[in-house]
């Protein structure tokens, strides 16, 4: 597949071949290259697993016994078994935190897919200065997630907010942009949209340059409009680049955390004065470090884990469908 | 960087089919205005770094530099709340210590996955690939904080460092990059040469991926250096990264803007110089990755 972009192309064969000393003694010949062959490749990636188990494996295992308890740290530790759970579903004040998270993926993640979409297929044209302007598209990624809630938080404020100021024009009376749901959940969405949707645009053109352009030479010459070759063959094509992308866009937006705390501008973890933008890991955090409540906390966390994997699940049967008729 | 750059230019210019693919107006305007939408908020950030703290509640908004920048800077070092010079110190420590480690465990594992066989290895990449879609951070919190409070280790750095020695991403990424960089025959060349598995590694394996490493570890680098959530979970005001050091300037009372933007503009300013010197291959690393994934 030719990709025509600039890539730092892996150097084909430069590894210096220094056939050194001992030369070889015949494949497999002793039982040091035997051991070398068998026991190796364990050896290298033994590291990555030994860490993960440390820091990955093991606290899952124990996130789930400890939300099995009445867990206080370095106090209390009796047995409750799923009575974490039964209170969790009925506890409102977690309903509430899944409804802002998956609000607030709704609006942030259709939105980013069709402009990244858009955005991709505008990179993918002729220009000139080419990677000034993928640089330019992926420049937000490289700010901090804590700068970009900062700024954002700055231009969303009431008094002395630029967007108000802008929508002032048009006759809007200023917003107190945090007091609603549903405008935190806007404020909160365009400061995800606008440091990821160049990210997505850029892996969807990378997708896209792998597409066959005789493709499109044919379709053109039965006189299929640009427009209808987007849809018809580009994506299609991508579909899965765009189950990546949704897949990622999940699991990220499903733990949202930075952004909605530092638009509160508070550590205290509430989401606003009444709950109105606090997301699930918020919960988690508040019921953890602010009322100690360990047990509960774990149990949420497994929570969030299965709301993940059943966000994954429909977002792909959807995902899957895109285009596929045809 | 040594990396060989391939510049391509699509082939065949004229024939009518060929013209869809050149920029029309409507694709200017939009890549125009992305363009600015990109840019405008970090501008805006260094502007208001620039300003006095009453400046910056103006509207509407000053959109010129200032000449304020310095006294900020001193007002921001000075700041008893924010901590912001050991913030930053702290930071520069994690991300390095954190990036060699990921790199360097990556490119071990990525080497075995990509040109080694050995049993089970389609169900140790497997699992890599199933843990990535585990939160495994919003998970962890619990047991980590607690291993930390029984290391002793609450409130300092190791503390963000060694939950975050190894991720599922940078292995996968560099098994991805070792499987297409290297050619099999290479291997198999060096292995009838009687070369032991290591020696395979450092001589052969080791100069090709280097520029799948750079763009591993500039990665990692960015994803650290940003990192919010545990650090303010584990680590006290007193001796913050500069995330958190930032939130705390955040959470003052009566906010002064100009030293809190002073503030994010400093925190993004490494990483922004590192993407303007490397990002071509952080554009070419990122597009190579995702039509591979």
């Amino acid at each position: 597949m030719t990709l025509n972009i600039d890539t730092p192309a892996p150097p084909k064969r430069t590894g210096p071949r220094r056939s050194s000393g001992h030369r070889g003694s015949g494949r497999g010949g002793n039982a040091l290259t035997r051991f070398d062959l068998r026991a190796t490749p364990y050896f290298l990636v033994s590291p990555y697993f030994l860490l993960f188990a440390l820091f990955g494996l093991f606290p899952l295992g124990y996130t789930f016994w400890a939300s099995l308890h009445d867990w206080e740290l370095g106090g209390d530790k009796s047995f409750l078994g799923i009575d974490n759970y039964t209170e969790l579903i009925a506890d409102d004040g977690f309903w509430n935190a899944v409804v802002n998270t998956v609000g607030i993926f709704i609006i942030s993640t259709i939105p980013q897919l069709v402009l990244a979409l858009m955005l991709a297929n505008a990179l993918n044209k002729r220009i000139r200065g080419r990677l000034f302007f993928r640089l330019g598209v992926l420049l937000p990624l490289v700010t901090s997630v804590v700068a970009v809630a900062v700024v954002f938080t700055q231009l969303y404020g009431r008094d002395y907010g630029m967007v108000n100021w802008f929508l002032g024009f048009f006759g809007v009376e200023p917003i107190e942009w945090q007091n609603q749901s549903w405008t935190a959940w806007i404020a909160i969405s365009t400061m995800i949209d606008w440091r990821w949707t160049g990210y997505n645009a850029i892996i969807l053109l990378a997708a896209m340059q792998t597409i066959p352009k005789d493709l499109y030479e044919a379709a053109s010459l039965d006189g299929a409009s640009p427009r209808r070759q987007f849809w018809q063959i580009t994506v299609p094509m991508l579909r899965p680049t765009l189950i990546f992308v949704v897949f990622v866009s999940t699991i990220g937006g499903l733990t949202l955390f930075a952004e909605p705390v530092m638009f509160e501008g508070n550590p205290t973890m509430a989401g606003g004065a009444t709950g109105q933008y606090q997301t699930v890991a918020m919960f988690i955090v508040k019921e953890a470090f602010r009322d100690f409540d360990m047990g509960y906390a774990s149990a949420a966390a497994w929570m969030l884990f299965a709301l993940i994997l059943v966000g994954i699940l429909i977002n792909y049967s959807f995902t899957r469908r895109i285009g596929g008729k045809k | 960087m040594t990396a060989i750059q391939t510049r391509r230019r699509p082939a065949g210019s004229a024939s009518a089919a060929n013209r869809i693919w050149d920029a029309g107006p409507l694709t200017k305007v939009v890549l125009a205005f992305a363009l600015v939408l990109s840019a405008f908020p970090i501008y805006y950030m260094f502007i208001m770094a620039t300003r006095s703290k009453d400046e910056a509640l103006d509207t509407p908004p000053p959109l010129l530099p200032g000449g304020r920048l310095g006294e900020n800077i001193q007002q921001l070092l000075d700041n008893e709340n924010a901590y912001f010079a050991t913030g930053l110190i702290n930071s520069a420590i994690i991300a390095t210590t954190v990036t060699f480690s990921v790199v360097v465990i990556s490119t071990l594992a990525g080497f075995a996955f990509a040109k080694l066989k050995f049993k089970g290895s389609k169900i140790l990449l497997g699992s890599i690939l199933l843990t990535m879609m585990v939160p495994l951070q919003q998970m962890g919190i619990v047991p980590l904080y607690e291993m930390m409070v029984n290391l002793g280790w609450t409130g300092q750095i190791q503390a963000v460092i060694l939950p975050f020695l190894v991720n599922g991403f940078g292995v996968f990424m560099m098994t991805q990059y070792t499987t297409q960089a290297v050619p099999d025959e290479l291997v198999e060349a060096a292995r009838v040469d009687g070369a032991s598995t290591m020696r395979i590694y450092t001589n052969v394996i080791l100069p090709a991926v280097r520029p799948g490493m750079a763009v591993l570890a500039l990665l990692t680098f960015m994803q650290n250096w940003n990192e919010f959530m545990w650090p303010s979970i584990v680590l006290n005001p007193d001796n913050p990264v500069v995330q958190t050091s930032i939130a705390a300037l955040n959470q003052a009372q009566g906010t002064d803007y100009a030293m809190l933007f002073t503030g994010t503009a400093v925190s993004v300013l490494p990483l922004i110089i590192v993407f303007v010197a490397f990002g071509r291959q952080i554009v070419g690393g990122l597009m190579e990755g995702a039509v591979k994934a």
